[in-house]
């Protein structure tokens, strides 16, 4: 049943249907019909009298990309770069680029996109609207404050250049693409003397020996993040590794961006964690500390490597819990209750936020740990398990990341964000997510 | 000479044209660029000239104004001092449906889809032919190779161009330049938004472009992008009327 083009699905209900047409997020729940409407140029003109949104690569994990309501607009037709100052290092380019692209155009005159998340497939427009944070987090801060300036076109015609200090950059800043369409991006670049980095990864036996190498890290390094072992009980819960690295210097030439492999296929779930689960095993066991010169796409993307490995959690697809707490106590009481629910899968991300202050309204990196911890989507049982994981994120005054999220309670949402309201006056009312309308509608 | 490749590419805003652009920018080409549209051409001049190109000339013309191909291409020449490649990638997909009913609408595409890019590509040899050298490159489609239901208003100009072309190349067989035909399967454009085909068969525009760039400077004669849809059009081709009438094809 495929919608006939110009014709717009209005689709509140999420279809459980596999068979559901359009755009999928990252973790692939819900599935929403939806129709695309391909952009091409930054002028092109927006459908009207349906709410739209952006939409460039699908990496977000639940519904801050999608739309119930109306069409999304991709956006990686909007890919060109604008302009490009290789002594100043700032770059202004089209906001479907990706930082993948833009790494590929700079890193060889010496400059590296400011923050990288852990894909290089995220668009520049979607670094801006979810203020996308990365292993230099402590030294550099969220994306957006390396954001210069930024094309924002309106539903009432308007096109603005927005700078930081204007309120509704601060708003379309973390605005989860809610406050119009983002057409071009303007950052500053990093300097870097390679594409190479120094890299270590360290074993850790427990979340106090973590905190410990963390203050011992973060001022002689520039990268720093943990893998937490998520199958780990009693007395080894909160053991994993550690990686940090520094820029360093190699072969003129940068390394070359790899090309993702397809999985050609959706995975079975069962053949999932015995695979990564003996990967990270072979890690831990055998290698207690390690060093290497690595290029910055495995530094940076290791998870690239294996393409679209969100394929291997099946047709049901998966969550991803990603929170923010003010220190180790809610991340041990999170990781308590993972363990004693089995719900998690093997792997979960740790990282320190530094203080350096998120220019958004709804940013969401602030000081404290963020842990991210994906969950295969088994039903009733894992919705109920991660709104626990709410409830301590809640209790330990934390707050959850929208780009991951598919499933919070407004409540929660509104903890997180105290400035939600003031934020909700610079919407775009042409725009609309099903996050938005599912938390805040 | 091993110098900048000078490259000519008329309908440069075009997705396939970009992605091809986008390769020879990346190798510090010199480009020259055509396209209706001013901004949009603008747009992608700076964009290939962030990426290393030399953009010498950017020029907004309709192109069915087939009165104007001559200076068009002339003054290319002077501004890339000669020319190792022409990519003549112009094109609309109209809508069938309103071409079966309005038979201005059917010659109007044939005009952009055949006819300009037909006497353009005369008008690139010509010039070529005085230097004896260059590869002239045309984007037809395999929607030009059997006719089918859904888009044949289409696909007849680009079997018209198809066989242009590859007269055309036999007539400048020993000239020194070599006519490359490009036929794209589906491929992840503006052009074909809205239209519902399995993703499976849809190219990405990137993998397209490099593909194309090979085979200009290998100056293949034939080349279909994927390649895998040589052997799906032969199959086609020799399919039966009574079965291919049969078959839901695609879109």
């Amino acid at each position: 049943m495929s919608p006939e083009r110009g014709t717009v699905v209005r689709q509140p209900a999420v279809e459980r249907s596999e068979e559901v047409d359009g755009p999928e997020s990252w973790g692939r729940y819900p599935r929403v019909a939806q129709e695309a409407l391909p952009l091409a140029w930054a002028d092109d003109p927006l459908p009207s009298g349906v709410p739209v949104l952006a939409y460039g690569m699908g990496r977000s994990y639940g519904d801050s990309c999608l739309n119930a309501e109306g069409p999304v607009l991709l956006t990686r037709g909007l890919r060109r770069f604008i302009s490009f100052d290789a002594d100043t290092g700032v770059l202004r380019a089209e906001a479907g680029t990706s930082l993948g692209e833009v790494t590929e155009l700079v890193l060889g005159r010496g400059w590296m996109p400011p923050v990288l998340p852990g894909t290089q497939f995220v668009t520049l427009g979607g670094a801006v609207a979810n203020d996308i944070h990365g292993k230099n987090h402590h030294r550099s801060g969220a994306f957006g404050r390396h954001v210069r300036a930024l094309g924002l076109r309106r539903s009432d015609g308007s096109l603005s250049t927005l700078h930081p200090g204007d309120p509704l950059f601060a708003a379309t800043v973390a605005g989860l693409g809610l406050t119009g369409l983002i057409t071009w991006v303007e950052i500053q670049l990093e300097r870097v003397p390679s594409g190479w980095v120094e890299a270590q990864g360290i074993r850790f036996a427990s979340l106090e020996e973590v905190e410990a190498l963390d203050d011992a890290s973060r001022d002689t390094h520039g990268h720093t993040v943990a893998w937490i072992d998520g199958l780990a009980r009693g007395k080894s819960l909160g053991r994993g590794v550690y990686f940090r690295g520094n820029p360093a210097e190699g072969p003129a030439t940068p390394p070359r961006r790899p090309i993702p492999r397809r999985v050609p296929f959706e995975a079975p779930e069962f053949l999932l964690s015995p695979f990564l689960l003996r990967t990270f095993n072979a890690l831990y066991d055998h290698l207690p500390r390690w060093r290497s010169r690595t290029s910055v796409w495995k530094f940076f993307h290791p998870l690239d490597a294996l393409g679209e490995w969100n394929r291997l959690y099946g047709r049901r697809g998966f969550f991803q819990h990603q929170s923010v707490v003010p220190d180790m106590e809610g991340v041990r009481a999170l990781l308590a209750l993972t363990s004693t629910r089995g719900q998690a899968a093997f792997l979960s991300v740790l990282k320190r936020f530094g203080p350096l202050t998120s220019p958004g309204m709804l940013s969401f990196p602030r000081p404290g740990w963020t842990l991210a911890i994906d969950v295969p989507n088994r039903g009733e049982e894992t919705l109920a398990y991660l709104e626990e994981m709410d409830a301590v994120v809640r209790t330990y005054g934390g707050a959850m990341y929208p780009a991951k999220d598919a499933r919070m309670s407004a409540e929660t949402f509104r903890l997180g964000y105290p400035r939600l309201d003031e934020f909700a006056t610079f919407i775009d009312p042409a725009f609309r997510s099903r996050l938005w309308s599912r938390v805040m509608g | 000479m091993t110098g900048a490749q000078r490259v000519l590419v008329l309908g440069a805003t075009s997705g396939i044209a970009q992605a091809v652009a986008r390769v020879y920018a990346a190798a510090g080409a010199r480009l020259a660029l055509v396209a209706r549209s001013r901004e949009h051409l603008s747009a992608v001049a700076a964009d290939l000239a962030v990426r290393g190109a030399e953009v010498v000339l950017q020029r907004a013309v309709n192109l069915c104004e087939i009165e104007r191909h001559r200076a068009l291409i002339a003054e290319a020449e002077r501004a890339l001092g000669g020319f190792d490649v022409v990519l003549v990638a112009h094109g609309v997909l109209p809508d069938q449906k309103a071409c079966e009913q309005d038979a201005r609408r059917a010659v109007a595409s044939w005009d952009v889809n055949f006819a300009s890019a037909a006497t353009l590509m005369e008008a690139a040899a010509e010039r070529m032919a005085v230097a004896e050298d260059g590869v002239l490159g045309v984007l037809s489609s395999v929607a030009g190779e059997r006719g089918r239901a859904d888009n044949y208003v289409y696909g007849a100009a680009k079997a018209a161009l198809t066989t242009y072309a590859s007269g055309l190349g036999h007539r400048l067989r020993g000239s020194g330049i070599t006519v490359v035909v490009i036929k794209p399967g589906p491929v992840d454009t503006p052009m074909i938004a809205g239209r519902k085909l399995s993703p499976r068969l849809v190219a990405d525009v990137d993998v397209v472009g490099r593909r194309i760039h090979r085979a200009l400077e290998r100056g293949e004669r034939v080349v279909y992008v994927p390649g895998k849809w040589r052997w799906i059009m032969a199959v086609i081709r020799a399919l039966p009327v009574r079965i291919f009438e049969r078959l839901r094809l695609g879109s």
